[in-house]
């Protein structure tokens, strides 16, 4: 437990503790403390607030990377019934970074596909860090494909540092395996909304996240390098990570001011973690309320305009008037 | 991993080691001759000579640039500039019409020293960006061209870049020519842009697929080094994927898969000789042939 609290929120652990085990005395003994209890209550709720509303974009890469947030399965647990998950790339091997499989959402059966983390040791080994290898990238192609047959929309839910950097990965076309992703994707006839639950590490997200609509959760990142090589390459310093997360422009916000996502998905406050059920139900929420606005759509109308959505996206200037068509380009800026 | 040493032991010439300056761990890459400074000219002060990193021989400049910048000696190729390179391979650079050249670089994220550091690379290569595009004809046909420069922030690709190059398919699916692009870059996605260049990964992606339904070829040729989220878009989707000899071809860098895996690499990892062997390009063309080899796919397509 030591290694999922932050010395940030530190004060507030030790507090929150503090009421449980008075909690626990009171239960024990039936000695009446909700004076005390409610007082030290007001004094939680006091530091939670002042903590968690003004988190860095640092704290916030720390609460994505946290070890209890929810994984892909377990938003699939929560988001949807009848889950099937389905396995394999009918080609090398199944990658267990990355899963995927059919179920029920509101109603809705869909495919939902994503790169999975270990919630611990063992678990961590066997799914590879959730780091996928380029069959990951290809199962989760099929399982598209699949959607696209049988007119299902997909929902991929993203949470992966990045694409496994190996010996392998590399032999069997990592690159090539990201690029037809992203190309493939971007000409499915079905609805897509994806959702960065939790880290989106530049090309090894993006191969599973072209879609009509990209949510990202409140404290996910999304970015093309990680804060720490950022770090590494402006000072040849990873501990400089926060300073790289700030200038990078990870977060949520930034995402969506900068045009690249289309709605952030609030958390409960302190992090997904702290109230999983909560989290889970916001994100089948905004997922189901966006897949329903896609679905009346043609196969036709949802490419043109999947592929209006990032021709636009970028930021430059034309010379002859620089201002003006900057400003037109990127207008949150 | 013997079997790979093994593998390219007879392709050496281009893997020769030259541990590069400032990084310990350099002799311990594949081969950092394969991510030196494309700066050649500078490496003789008098600019008239050109140490080969590949056999360290001495090469005056105006036989390297005859010999298409290749080592005379060991074979190994030089970095080629973007102009360079058309005029390797157009028929005359006279009738190049270059496509965007308004298109300008801004600071989307206010990301410190970028726009410093842009105009260093200006001023040093006379280029607006790291890419070239436009019009020309090689051995006769019409085609679209782009050639990214890794000595423009080591080719990585921002939002010009992005745009240059679906504007590039684009224009050649209307005027219903092939497009040959030319990558070269070590960066990849640029940093500086941010989650902005990680999309231009798609916007490329998409715009080679839009202008594959033209019936017309892409041809992707990948030199020294292709990587990142270059190599993971538009350079990997070419209908035929060329490599120059002993480019570093792959998605994560050396350096990173070293670390990750804490191995040493095998010798010839991520070389285009690598590549093809693992069966990620079509053929490895050696620069003198580059031209003609571009010129007898482009017959095999006349309509």
């Amino acid at each position: 437990m030591v290694n999922s609290v932050f010395e940030w929120e530190r004060p507030l652990i030790e507090l929150e503790n503090r009421i449980k085990e008075l909690q626990a005395f009171t239960a024990d003994k039936g000695i009446d403390f909700s004076d005390e209890l409610a007082t030290l209550e007001r004094k939680a709720e006091r530091l939670r607030a002042e903590i968690f509303s003004s988190l860095s974009p640092w704290q916030r890469v720390q609460l994505a990377r946290h070890p209890r947030r929810p994984t892909t399965l377990d938003y699939i647990g929560m988001i949807c019934t009848d889950f099937v998950e389905l396995s394999g790339d009918r080609c090398v091997r199944d990658d267990e970074a990355m899963v995927g499989g059919i179920g029920m959402l509101d109603g809705i059966p869909v495919t939902i596909i994503g790169p999975q983390k270990g919630r611990d040791t063992k678990e961590n080994i066997r799914r590879n860090f959730g780091l996928p290898h380029p069959e990951g990238y290809r199962k989760a192609l099929r399982l598209m494909h699949q959607a696209e047959k049988f007119g299902r929309p997909i929902v991929s839910l993203i949470d992966v540092v990045g694409a496994f950097p190996g010996i392998e990965a590399e032999q069997r076309g990592q690159g090539v395996a990201i690029a037809e992703n992203i190309r493939q994707m971007s000409f499915l006839r079905v609805p897509i909304v994806c959702v960065i639950t939790g880290e989106g590490g530049s090309g090894g997200a993006l191969a599973i996240g072209v879609g009509d609509r990209v949510l990202m959760m409140e404290n996910a990142w999304y970015s093309v390098i990680s804060p720490e090589m950022c770090a590494e390459i402006l000072w040849k310093d990873t501990a400089r990570a926060p300073d790289a997360a700030a200038v990078l422009k990870i977060g949520a916000q930034d995402l969506l001011a900068l045009g690249v996502i289309d709605e952030v998905i609030p958390e409960p406050l302190g992090g997904a973690h702290r109230d999983r059920e909560l989290a889970a139900q916001r994100l089948k929420e905004a997922v189901v309320r966006h897949l329903r606005e896609l679905m009346p759509l043609s196969g036709d109308e949802l490419v043109s305009r999947r592929l209006e959505k990032y021709r636009r996206m970028g930021s430059l200037a034309q010379e002859t008037d620089e201002r003006l068509q900057a400003v037109a380009e990127h207008p949150h800026d | 991993m013997p079997v790979f040493r093994d593998l390219f032991r007879s392709k050496s010439r281009y893997a020769t080691v030259k541990p590069a300056q400032g990084e310990p761990d350099a002799s311990r890459t594949a081969s950092p001759e394969r991510v030196d400074p494309p700066a050649r000219h500078k490496e003789v002060p008098d600019g008239l000579w050109a140490k080969c990193p590949g056999c360290s021989g001495l090469l005056y400049q105006r036989e390297l640039a005859r010999n298409l910048q290749v080592c005379a000696r060991c074979g190994h190729h030089f970095h080629v500039g973007a102009v360079e390179r058309l005029t390797q391979l157009l028929d005359d650079l006279e009738t190049f019409e270059e496509w965007d050249t308004d298109l300008r670089t801004v600071n989307p994220l206010g990301f410190p020293g970028y726009e410093e550091k842009l105009a260093r690379m200006q001023a040093q290569t006379g280029l607006r960006e790291a890419v070239l595009t436009g019009l020309g004809r090689l051995d006769g046909h019409p085609l679209a061209v782009g050639v990214l420069d890794f000595s423009f922030f080591s080719g990585s690709m921002g939002s010009v870049v992005g745009e240059k190059l679906a504007r590039l398919f684009e224009r050649a699916a209307e005027r219903v020519v092939p497009v040959v692009v030319v990558s070269g870059g070590g960066g990849g996605a640029r940093m500086q842009e941010g989650i902005l260049s990680l999309m231009q990964m798609a916007k490329t992606s998409q715009a080679v697929e839009q202008f594959g339904r033209s019936g017309r070829p892409y041809i992707s040729v990948l030199t020294n080094p292709t990587m990142g989220g270059v190599y993971a878009s538009f350079a990997s989707l070419g209908d035929y994927i060329l490599a120059e000899p002993g480019a570093l071809i792959g998605f994560a860098g050396p350096r990173i898969v070293e670390r990750t895996i804490r191995q040493s690499l095998p010798s010839g990892f991520q070389t285009s000789e690598f590549a093809l062997k693992n069966g990620m390009v079509d053929m490895i063309v050696e620069r003198k042939d580059l031209r003609p080899t571009l010129a007898r796919i482009l017959r095999l397509h006349r309509a």
